[in-house]
């Protein structure tokens, strides 16, 4: 791959959140019987018309603004026709040749901390077809039309991104953004966000964008980077041994980690889009964008610069704990009831224990077994030295099983630390005398024994020995003094 | 008799307890069982349901409540759904379409207490200006048996025009109430788009297509209209904009009104037609009206746009009839393929899968341009047209038809032929216009239809017009032999 360069673009498919469809009233939760959540509109029925749904409109605006996109006074709605049985009109209605949501752009962060600008070439509208149903039916298909009609937002990038892992810092920007929005569950196990990736590949250095193949239907971050992987080292493979790429629609296997041809160009569909003529153009005003964007929250991006000006935290930092709305509010209860000048012990926790133990049981971090209050009055013992870091690490698993305060887990369990100066000497003084050998070697030379002292005495407090304390006084006792 | 009074004698009768709803609807449905079966203009007769909607009727006349449709029987044609009855839009397709739901029109009309006898046929998917291409088989014209009721909603005027009811529904996307009305001596109109609600009206061409009514004058037509427009919040083309109200106002004096005469109306118009027309004007004339002449240069151009702009919508609206969910499903499909292909070439007539292949064609990639696009710009050039005919006239006056009603199979094999047949007409439905068309004449035995042709949402006006012409001439009033 030395030589060549990958050229990716996403598009990226968000269920918006409404409670009804896009174009009917029927409710789109997920994971309803089969059908229960058609009426006559979603089944297509003679005679019935589509509504849109406003709700969807504001999300959509929402969106383009959060991107800093140009918002469409006037946009379009068109169908797509083409026969299946999941699209019960035979055409899916889908903003065409003019979306509501112009071009516009976000910022990535690479790996060695660099920032890149992706572009968006725009946003639109779209309903969702339902679904086939094949596992239990013999000699039949079932089809399942409760997703027919749930409002997609289908948000296509530029061919910006270089290699998998921007295309999935691309993705999960998006991702955090949309769930920031409050405009997408981003679900992606229910398919509530997914993503088709244009994969090509040139000579580095080329101008020209090689022949792309697309990736349909991605559904996990991992699957993205994979599929992207597998896709453009194929590519490059197959022009290496003199073939040639031809533009068509694949699909990733996961099982076998390896894409397959759906349908070439030749064979794609002429999906005869036009304009719907049951549906006005959608007009949006000034007053309806600004009734929208006074409804923008602080946005990952303003999070994270605030957090790193506020709270002397690194971009990085600033950036993992803004991947999310809930975790970067978790992180600023914490940071507050602690003070600004320990706001960097609080994110390592928040990034480290909170984030495993969240991990581990599976939980979300608004139904957190330890509360903000909870951790910052652990963070409160470790600053004014009550317990040390390591004994924190204890006591945080204690409430995090038992529910109880830190202070109350460090009284009952006695694990208040050791800061009596007499109290560490006494039991430093025992240590230096049940190991005289030693003792006898650390003075000739063998400086690394430091630490085999330090733990022992640390043993003998049960780790309640304050570190600082002990290693000062330790010094001076081996020293001899 | 009753089965020609006006709906306003109707209704008087009906509240001066001299008939009761009941009565009524024996009277008609005994004559759509004696004169349908030569007609063949009801293809569904409900006669159960309309008795029980005439009897709930009188109950609401007994307890004092008046309107102008309580208790008057009517006949939808069957492009618009009604709850629990066949709705076929004539075709093999909903043969066995049972509709879940009433459109709103049906909705409305019902509530207003108007009782239904049955369904009306017409052309398949309204396509058709003979009601020939109907699956039920042809509709055959009152006047004259040999001769077509014109179409596509050729079986509410022939049962108009044989008085099996004294409301007949219809729809109009190129013509199909207003030629109808016209070959078989009665008053319809087509009102502005999105004057009444498409909702639950089988779509044909969704912008063009629009509901309105066929009845004796225009005086019926106006109570009639009344409670068919107004905004649907089902439908994002209903136009949310009050409702004038229609009888009232058509006495407003004709003094002044100008009326425009469409000059590309008479290019090869035969002489006896373009008389009647000649005479018409004069009435208006003799009314107090001024005659002005306008031109719509672009109006040779509309058969030709209509013609890519209905069937690119059609091929896409009868996308859904798969044979998945309801209608028409081919026996035992080997697969899905199968399953589309026998559904749908068995379920549609010819005309249809013309149509259907004609839209499809002018959508396709690198045709798009060329005929769907083109035609959407020749239709705003038409619309421009209009607009400046109205900058002289408050409305254009011209023959609604080239010729009287045709014979049974005389067009069938020929569809430009028979596609010429509503070059006066699509006009309008490319403009979203409102047009009537009432009776002017007689040539060979056959009526002849004069169209009014206004601005959007002057019904008002157009119905006036009408109203006192009829008043002036009573060619309106001509029943034909055998349905007197």
């Amino acid at each position: 791959m030395a030589d060549w360069e990958m050229v990716i673009g996403l598009e990226i498919h968000a269920q918006l959140a409404t409670k009804s469809k896009i174009f009917s009233g029927s409710a789109t939760a997920y994971g309803a019987a089969p059908n229960t959540q058609a009426n006559l509109v979603d089944l297509a029925y003679p005679g019935v018309l589509p509504v849109l749904n406003a709700e969807a409109v504001r999300m959509a605006v929402k969106f383009g603004l959060a991107i800093g996109a140009t918002i469409a006074r006037r946009s379009i709605f068109a169908r797509k026709n083409y026969f299946y049985p999941d699209l019960p009109k035979g055409y899916q209605i889908s903003q065409y040749e003019q979306p509501v949501v112009g071009k516009g752009s976000l910022a990535i962060m690479l790996d060695d901390g660099a920032v890149k600008t992706i572009g968006v070439t725009r946003a639109h509208l779209e309903e969702d077809a339902g679904k086939s149903l094949h596992e239990g039916l013999a000699n039949a298909s079932g089809i399942d039309l409760n997703r027919a009609g749930t409002p997609l937002l289908e948000i296509v990038s530029e061919p910006d991104m270089r290699s998998a892992k921007e295309a999935v810092a691309y993705m999960k920007k998006i991702h955090t953004l949309v769930r920031y929005l409050e405009i997408c569950d981003g679900n992606m196990q229910e398919g509530s966000f997914r993503c088709d990736a244009n994969v090509s590949v040139r000579p580095r250095g080329a101008s020209r964008f090689g022949t792309r193949a697309e990736i349909k239907n991605l559904n996990s971050f991992r699957f993205v980077e994979k599929a992207i992987q597998y896709e453009a080292a194929r590519q490059v493979e197959l022009i290496e041994s003199g073939g040639k790429v031809v533009q068509e629609t694949r699909l990733y296997d996961s099982d076998r980690n390896e894409t397959r041809s759906m349908r070439s160009k030749e064979e794609a569909n002429d999906y005869r889009y036009f304009p719907d003529p049951d549906l006005l153009p959608l007009e949006v005003d000034e007053n309806f964008i600004g009734a929208v964007r006074a409804t923008l929250p602080e946005l990952p991006d303003e999070k994270a610069a605030r957090f790193a000006r506020d709270f002397g935290l690194s971009a990085y930092d600033a950036g993992v704990l803004c991947a999310s709305r809930e975790l970067g509010g978790y992180f600023e209860a914490v940071a507050q009831g602690l003070g600004r000048p320990h706001a960097k012990l609080a994110a390592n926790w928040v990034m480290g224990e909170l984030s495993s133990a969240l991990n581990r049981d599976n939980v979300e971090i608004a139904a957190s077994r330890v509360s903000p209050a909870a951790l910052s009055g652990l963070l409160a013992r470790i600053v004014d030295e009550t317990i040390s870091g390591k004994i924190a690490k204890d006591v945080f698993e204690a409430m995090w099983s038992e529910g109880m305060a830190a202070d109350a887990v460090i009284e009952a369990r006695g694990l208040k630390q050791i800061t009596d100066s007499g109290a560490i000497e006494g039991m430093i003084d025992a240590v230096i005398a049940a190991n005289p050998k030693q003792l006898a070697d650390y003075r000739a030379g063998k400086d690394k024994l430091f630490g085999f002292f330090v733990g022992q005495v640390m043993k003998a407090t049960g780790g309640k020995a304050n570190p600082a304390q002990l290693n000062e006084l330790l010094k001076i006792k081996l020293a001899g003094g | 008799m009753l089965h020609n009074l006006s709906i306003g004698e109707l209704a008087d009768r009906l509240s001066a307890k001299q008939i009761s709803s009941v009565e009524l609807t024996r009277h008609f449905l005994a004559r759509i069982e004696r004169l349908n079966p030569g007609l063949n203009a009801v293809i569904t007769i409900t006669a159960e349901q309309a008795l029980e909607s005439a009897t709930a009727a009188d109950r609401r006349l007994a307890l004092g409540e008046r309107g102008r449709l309580l208790g008057i029987p009517l006949i939808h044609k069957d492009i618009f759904c009604t709850d629990g009855v066949r709705t076929s839009c004539g075709s093999r397709m909903l043969d066995n379409f049972i509709a879940p739901y009433d459109a709103t029109i049906v909705a409305r009309l019902k509530s207003a207490g108007a009782v239904m006898l049955g369904k009306a046929n017409m052309d398949e998917f309204a396509m058709g200006s003979s009601n020939e291409t109907s699956y039920y088989g042809p509709v055959k014209n009152p006047w004259d048996t040999t001769k077509v009721p014109g179409g596509s909603s050729g079986g509410s005027a022939a049962a108009l025009a044989a008085r099996l009811a004294p409301i007949c529904t219809g729809t109009d996307t190129g013509g199909s109430i207003r030629q109808p009305a016209a070959l078989t001596g009665v008053t319809g109109i087509k009102p502005t788009y999105g004057r009444v609600s498409r909702y639950g009206m089988i779509a044909f061409a969704s912008s063009l297509d629009q509901a309105g009514v066929l009845t004796l004058s225009a005086a019926d037509a106006a109570a009639v209209l009344q409670v068919m427009a107004g905004f649907d919040p089902n439908d994002s083309t209903s136009v949310d904009a009050p409702v004038p109200d229609y009888p009232a106002l058509l006495d407003a004096p004709l003094k002044g009104l100008k009326i425009g005469l469409l000059r590309e109306f008479f290019d090869g118009l035969e002489s006896r037609n373009a008389a009647l027309i000649q005479d018409a004007l004069k009435v208006f004339t003799s009314l107090g009206a001024d005659t002005v002449e306008v031109s719509l240069p672009h109006l040779p151009m509309s058969v030709p746009t209509y013609y890519v702009v209905a069937p690119a919508e059609c091929s896409s609206n009868l996308s859904r009839f798969d044979g998945v969910r309801f209608g028409h499903r081919c026996a035992q499909p080997q697969d899905l393929k199968d399953l589309y292909e026998r559904s749908r070439g068995e379920g549609f007539g010819a005309e249809v899968k013309r149509r259907i292949m004609t839209g499809t064609y002018v959508l396709s990639a690198g045709y798009y341009d060329a005929y769907y696009l083109k035609a959407q710009k020749v239709r705003r050039l038409i619309n421009d047209d209009f607009r400046a005919a109205f900058q002289k006239a408050d409305l254009v006056v011209g023959p609604t038809t080239p010729t009287p009603a045709f014979a049974i199979g005389a067009k069938v094999d020929d569809p430009v032929t028979m596609y010429l047949n509503d070059i006066y007409t699509i006009g309008a439905n490319l403009a979203g216009l409102p047009g009537l068309s009432t009776p002017c004449g007689f040539v060979d035995g056959l009526p002849m239809g004069l169209q009014l042709i206004g601005p959007h949402f002057s019904e008002a006006r157009l119905l006036g017009a009408a109203h006192q012409f009829q008043r002036a001439t009573a060619w309106h009033t001509h029943t034909p032999g055998g349905y007197e």
